[in-house]
């Protein structure tokens, strides 16, 4: 690519012929699969509005996501209400005829899509939001469509899927009724299934809402979407893993890469890393702040470290990062876990065990990255609870009689634990832990939104602990509630952090084997957004 | 529970262990399998094994060139446990020398591991590491719908059980394309497999959905065979009014469960209480006036009954898990595969100890023919109670060694017409 600093393509014209350079062929569909890249001159102005716009979009994706479920009228409602404003093509129809604006409107889906790539390959991390963002975006792009242009699509893309015969079908007539919700005999007869090695259609395997047999599954076309994403989702993690390669070559250019840091960095703020642990929290302060202004999942894992005197992996991993985030430094963090853990095990064993995890999670260990506490996304999405297990959202994971009971004797009272259920029940659990903070902390219906455990804690200290507080939860709150509008004008184009991009620091961000517990990690790290979805068709 | 003579005693291992090593365990048959029929050639000398030696010593990254080295290196470390990990793109041992990234786990069996320790709020026989008579059956269970799912479902042909030597079970499935599938598709797969969902702050851990999924129906019926004799019989899950509440709890309707509670005095027995339990149930369903208790019946049978997979075990391409044939340092007992298609027959307390192959080893050496050549002398393990634990492997690498087999035709015909 090249760009050059004067520039202006983006006239409107009202025409049905496309004027211009606009080229016939290039754009033939609303949507896009997004496998040749684009290749035109665009000036500096435009890459970054263009980038700055999509990122936008995506962030609305994002958000909207976790307001609603998934799917159901009200997302997509207000999917449609966005969209209209930010991203008219999205929601516009394919048509036959292709307007200029239509032209522009895809030109500018291309090439920001493009560009944000460039800017979110970096790291796992980065690379996992931007799939889970884009995926969603095209889901509901994709639906829109009618039949007819989807078909148009497959066929522009290389995708055949041929339906099976009537004659295989009616024998598993009655496996493939019942591998739906409200399928009934006779709309598996008017339906056209597709047969696909299982390994295509994973979404839908993972919720089990696809028939199997021998390694393949049955998907109607209903669900159709479910293997063209999954076919989009392998080709942008193979196509981000290729950009990341790329990108050190890229250094030369000393006007993009500030840019393309600055973008990545404007995925929500959320982290906790900036924060050193800097002792401002010592061991035997942990339990009586657990009481006050610990959230719930984390007043949880304490109390069941104190009882149990053990926490398998996951419960260690959310609450030793917390732990890291609120102060604790790393001789006070194994101090304090082994005074715990060897009430019940040798305290060599300790050592030898489980001390390794701590210190890796301190980056002292393995490929020494420094971890960053978990958000309440991160808690509510991935790793559920299992047998043994404490850690989890409490809002999302507990039963509701025992979740009514542990407000009630955390002193909530009855109204304001039926405010809180409510919440529960129509799967708000951050709205239901920001209730849960108002009631706790006496204040009336403030308008933080909780969405990170370790956020929870510093507004709490703030309003329990105003003079000591002010400095360090200032620039934490800030980070984790940055919304976009303080983001707009974000970064200086003369900005000088070139320099974090070198080919170095990518190689550290990659996933490097070098010890067992790194299986976790990097099984954490690839996570991917299918949980997400998986979520949204339970709830 | 006795074992047949000789008991187990963890101190003799540093003695036992060697001679375990050197004489009993299967060599052959353990590289026949890893080996792949060498397809590709590098297949067995890519593969991690890491040993865990006395006083918990953890060596990752060990990896062997062939069949004789790994003999000697796993004489020469005597390991209390071999784990087995992934195919990698270089040789494990070299890791340290192949450039950062390019170091990567590329291929590895799919693994599942169930453990005894999860179903402990279900069964009030054993609790943590113990398992008995009255518990085990839930593992054969397990084994059975595991078996089952894999190879209707998902068609795999390959599926090795084997006993992790205390508490549980591990499952094996090597097909090619197993070995190949990518992270988020072994998560899929265990995520399908898994029924039961939650920590300890939920209670009730199924839900189903009406209509039951083929394969929940197919798992219905096998818990359905096994129901009656393990969960009213040996757990005896109605057997007084704290382990019913217990029960009562996974019932949705508030109501129904109040009259169940009323109802389970009537009965004598668990079995005549979950006659009266299923009988209530059906009644209102039919009724028409629980719709939301329409499936607790199968959601109880489910919740006491279905297998509880350890997911994170089978995720990642890069996770080890315990070899088979390896002793328990606990139990002393050998991790000796399991026969699916009769998995009610095996009973972990008579799997052999260490103690007792050496034992049997001695009195057979004690027989006349002493001076055999020393290529049959690899086979002693057939002199002893592990001769059929190795028939069952045996078993497994026939009919996987067909897979390669064709493989190797195929690569060899191809060869020619050039």
């Amino acid at each position: 690519m090249q760009f050059v600093k004067s520039s202006n393509v983006r006239r409107k014209r009202k025409s049905a012929r496309l004027t211009g350079e606009r080229r016939l062929g290039q754009y033939v569909h609303n949507l896009q699969f997004y496998s040749v890249p684009p290749s035109d001159n665009i000036s500096l102005t435009e890459f970054e509005d263009f980038a700055i716009d999509r990122l936008k979009v995506l962030k609305h994706v994002e958000s909207l996501g976790i307001k609603f479920v998934k799917g159901n009228e009200k997302y997509q409602e207000s999917m449609d209400r966005e969209l209209r404003k930010m991203m008219p093509i999205a929601i516009r129809k394919t048509s036959d005829e292709i307007s200029d604006t239509d032209y522009d409107e895809r030109r500018k889906d291309h090439i920001s899509h493009f560009i944000l790539r460039l800017a979110y390959c970096r790291s796992e991390e980065l690379r996992r939001w931007f799939i889970a963002q884009e995926l969603d975006l095209f889901r509901y792009r994709f639906q829109q469509e009618s039949r007819d242009s989807i078909k148009q699509f497959l066929e522009e893309n290389n995708l055949h899927y041929e339906p099976i015969p009537d004659k295989e079908k009616l024998k598993i007539i009655k496996e493939l009724a019942n591998s739906g919700y409200n399928t009934s005999v006779t709309t598996v007869e008017n339906t056209d299934y597709f047969k696909v090695p299982f390994v295509e259609a994973l979404d839908l395997v993972k919720s089990r809402k696809v028939y199997l047999e021998r390694g393949y599954a049955y998907v109607p076309r209903s669900d159709l979407v479910s293997i063209v994403l999954s076919a989009f989702r392998a080709h942008l993690s193979h196509s981000l893993a290729i950009t990341a390669r790329a990108v050190p070559y890229l250094e030369e250019d000393s006007r993009l890469l500030p840019m393309l840091t600055a973008l990545s960095k404007q995925y929500l703020g959320q982290d906790y890393t900036c924060k050193k642990a800097n002792g401002k929290v010592t061991i035997d302060q942990i339990e009586p702040l657990s009481k006050k202004s610990f959230p719930l999942c984390m007043r949880q894992l304490q109390e069941s470290l104190k009882q149990e005197h053990h926490l398998r992996h996951w419960g260690r991993m959310q609450y030793g990062l917390f732990l890291k985030g609120i102060g604790v430094m790393l001789e006070d963090a194994l101090r304090f876990w082994r005074a715990e853990f060897s009430k019940k095990i040798d305290p060599d064993k300790f050592d030898k065990s489980y001390s390794y995890n701590i210190r890796h999670n301190y980056g002292k260990e393995g490929k020494r990255a420094d971890y960053t506490p978990y958000s309440c996304m991160k808690i509510i999405m991935t790793n559920p609870p299992a047998n043994g297990d404490f850690h989890g959202c409490p809002f999302r994971h507990s039963d509701a009689g025992l979740l009514r009971q542990r407000l009630a004797s955390y002193g909530v009272s009855k109204d304001g634990v039926n405010e809180v259920m409510g919440l529960v029940s129509n799967s708000h659990y951050q709205l239901a832990c920001a209730k849960y903070f108002d009631l706790t902390h006496n204040v009336e219906a403030s308008t933080i939104g909780i969405n990170h455990p370790n956020q929870y804690f510093d507004e709490s200290q703030k309003i329990l602990n105003p003079s000591a507080e002010s400095k360090a939860s200032m620039s934490s709150s800030q980070s984790s509630q940055m919304s976009w509008s303080h983001k707009s004008t974000p970064f200086s184009r003369r900005s000088t952090q070139a320099s974090q991009l070198t080919p170095r620091n990518i190689k550290e961000e990659e996933v490097e084997f070098d010890d067992l517990q790194m299986s976790y990690e990097e099984l954490d790290d690839m996570m991917s957004a299918v949980e997400k979805d998986e979520k949204a068709t339970k709830a | 529970m006795a074992n047949t003579n000789v008991d187990y005693d963890r101190n003799d291992l540093p003695v036992l262990l060697p001679i375990y090593y050197k004489k009993l365990f299967p060599y052959g048959p353990f590289y026949r399998w890893l080996n792949y029929g060498g397809v590709p050639k590098t297949y067995f000398c890519h593969r991690e094994f890491s040993f865990t030696l006395k006083d918990d010593v953890y060596i990752r990254y060990q990896s062997f060139p062939d069949q004789h080295d790994m003999e000697k290196e796993i004489q020469k470390a005597c390991p209390y446990k071999i784990d087995i990990g992934a195919v990698f793109s270089h040789k494990p041992k070299d890791h340290k020398m192949v450039k950062g990234t390019s170091f990567q786990a590329l291929e590895k069996e799919l693994v599942f591991d169930i453990d005894m320790t999860d179903y402990d709020d279900v069964r009030k026989c054993c609790s943590g590491a113990d398992i008995c008579g009255n518990c085990w059956p839930l593992m054969t269970i397990a084994i059975k719908i595991l078996d089952k799912t894999l190879e209707e479902d998902f068609g795999f042909d390959h599926r090795l059980f084997v006993y992790s030597g205390r508490r549980g079970i591990h499952c094996w499935i090597a097909d090619e394309t197993a070995r190949k599938l990518s992270q988020n598709a072994r998560t899929a797969i265990a995520e399908y497999l898994s029924l039961v969902k939650g920590g300890e702050n939920q209670i009730k851990k199924i839900t189903l959905h009406d209509p039951l999924h083929p394969s929940i129906v197919r798992a219905l019926s096998v818990v359905h065979a096994h129901f009656e004799d393990l969960a009213l019989d040996k757990q005896d899950i109605l057997g007084c009014k704290e382990s019913w509440d217990k029960v009562l709890a996974l019932v949705p309707d508030e109501a129904l469960r109040e009259q169940l509670g009323k109802d389970m005095t009537k009965g004598e027995n668990s079995k005549q209480r979950w006659a009266l339990l299923k009988g209530r149930v059906k009644k209102e369903v039919e009724k028409g006036g629980s719709r939301k208790s329409q499936l607790c019946i199968q959601e109880i049978m489910f919740q006491y009954c279905y297998p509880r997979l350890d997911v994170n075990v089978s995720k990642g391409v890069n996770h080890l898990l315990k070899s088979p044939f390896c002793i328990h340092p606990k139990t002393g007992r050998v991790c000796v595969p399991i026969d699916a298609e009769h998995a009610e027959k095996f009973d972990p307390t008579k799997v052999p100890s260490i103690s007792q192959l050496c034992h049997e080893l001695d009195n057979a050496m004690d027989t006349p023919e002493t001076d055999e050549p020393a290529a049959k002398r690899r086979r002693d393990y057939k002199k002893t109670s592990l001769h059929t634990s190795v028939k069952i492997f045996d078993n497994f690498l026939d009919k996987l060694e067909k897979s390669w087999k064709g493989k190797l035709i195929q690569q060899s015909d191809m060869k020619k017409e050039f």
